[in-house]
């Protein structure tokens, strides 16, 4: 006799199935941030209640580069703050699927809410559209349930390995492997080679202002010059006419 | 050194803001739709802030006291093309790790 049908359960599982491969970058990227915390004279409690506090890797690297430039709290708060702000979206995106949940499963979802979840949550609705509130709910919890103790357990991997590591062994450049790592897989349109390539001169060119603050400057032209040309270029698209917009 | 009092600031500001940003929508806001500028603008955040949060230390690095290092540049570019070309940051991650141990042996 087969087991009952339990479609949320199955939901469940097929979040975890899915996310698991993301191990492959969660793992050296949470070590990354324990052992720098580490080297930066970070203890134990103190890396670990940062990676539980604020949950989002890009973030706490950038806070912790700006920690170590003793750089104004305004501009350590603005800038991580900046990195965050992607997720405003996704908690826009998910509201008209989740949003019907019990406001406490919202509360923890919200704290649940990293890029994987987001991401892998959000193609398995457009994917199934006939989805119930349980079987979403489901999926986003599997989507999360195995990055969280990786997150948290590599950070911690990653702090005591620091401890053991000799400074001379110079990590100084580990940092902008792993942001631009991150960063050149996103550059999917014209819009965001502009966005990134705009951002990184205009930091680079404004370095005379004090504290970081060319790197707000930068990043807000650049961010503001993307969205203007997406909307430029979809706007020209749909002055087309129809034969030429199919590409024919 | 990490001075304590901003450290735990950062940790407990950060990490309230952070959530507020997460809950926003999902938990108060449900009905309510960003403007169209807003949202189109969110989603150049990640690739503005963090290329030029690290661009000053490829060009610059602090390592060798601001004088521009051949492993480093070439490290960068390589870690760049790869991502790109691949769309795997683990891929990218390792070329330039890669590239940045082995050039000062080509060298």
């Amino acid at each position: 006799m087969s087991a009952p049908a339990n479609p949320a359960r199955d939901s469940y599982l097929r979040g975890v199935r899915a996310a698991l491969p993301f191990a492959v970058v969660i793992v050296p990227f949470a070590m990354l941030f324990g052992l720098l915390a580490s080297e930066a004279g970070l203890q134990l409690y103190e890396i670990l209640a940062f990676s539980v506090s604020v949950f989002a890797g890009a973030s706490q690297f950038a806070a912790l580069h700006l920690l170590q430039d003793q750089a104004p709290m305004l501009v350590i708060l603005a800038t991580s703050l900046a990195v965050n702000l992607r997720m405003l979206m996704y908690s826009v995106t998910l509201a008209p699927h989740l949003g019907a949940a019990p406001l406490g499963i919202r509360a923890v979802m919200a704290y649940l809410l990293v890029d994987q979840s987001f991401a892998l949550s959000v193609a398995e609705y457009d994917k199934r559209p006939n989805m119930t509130l349980a079987e979403k709910t489901a999926y986003f919890f599997g989507a999360v349930t195995p990055v969280l103790p990786l997150w948290l357990g590599s950070t911690v991997a990653g702090a005591l390995a620091g401890r053991a590591i000799p400074p001379e062994y110079a990590l100084d450049f580990a940092v902008p492997i792993a942001f631009l790592a991150m960063t050149a897989p996103m550059i999917r349109s014209w819009p965001h080679a502009l966005a990134a390539g705009l951002s990184v001169v205009l930091t680079l060119a404004l370095t005379v202002l004090p504290y970081g603050t060319g790197l707000l400057v930068g990043a807000s032209i650049g961010m503001a010059a993307g969205a203007a040309l997406e909307y430029w270029r979809e706007k020209a698209a749909q002055k087309l006419p129809p034969q030429q917009r199919t590409g024919a | 050194m990490i001075d304590r009092t901003q450290f735990w600031t950062v940790v407990v500001v950060l990490g309230l803001a952070t959530y507020a940003i997460r809950f926003s929508f999902l938990g108060l806001l449900g009905n309510h739709a960003l403007p169209g500028w807003l949202q189109r603008s969110l989603r150049y955040t990640a690739v503005a802030v963090l290329p030029a949060l690290v661009a000053p230390a490829v060009l610059w690095p602090a390592a060798t006291i601001g004088a521009p290092d051949a492993a480093r540049l070439l490290a960068a570019t390589v870690t760049v093309v790869v991502g790109l070309a691949s769309r795997q940051m683990i891929f990218a991650a390792l070329a330039g790790v890669v590239t940045l141990l082995g050039v000062p042996f080509l060298l």
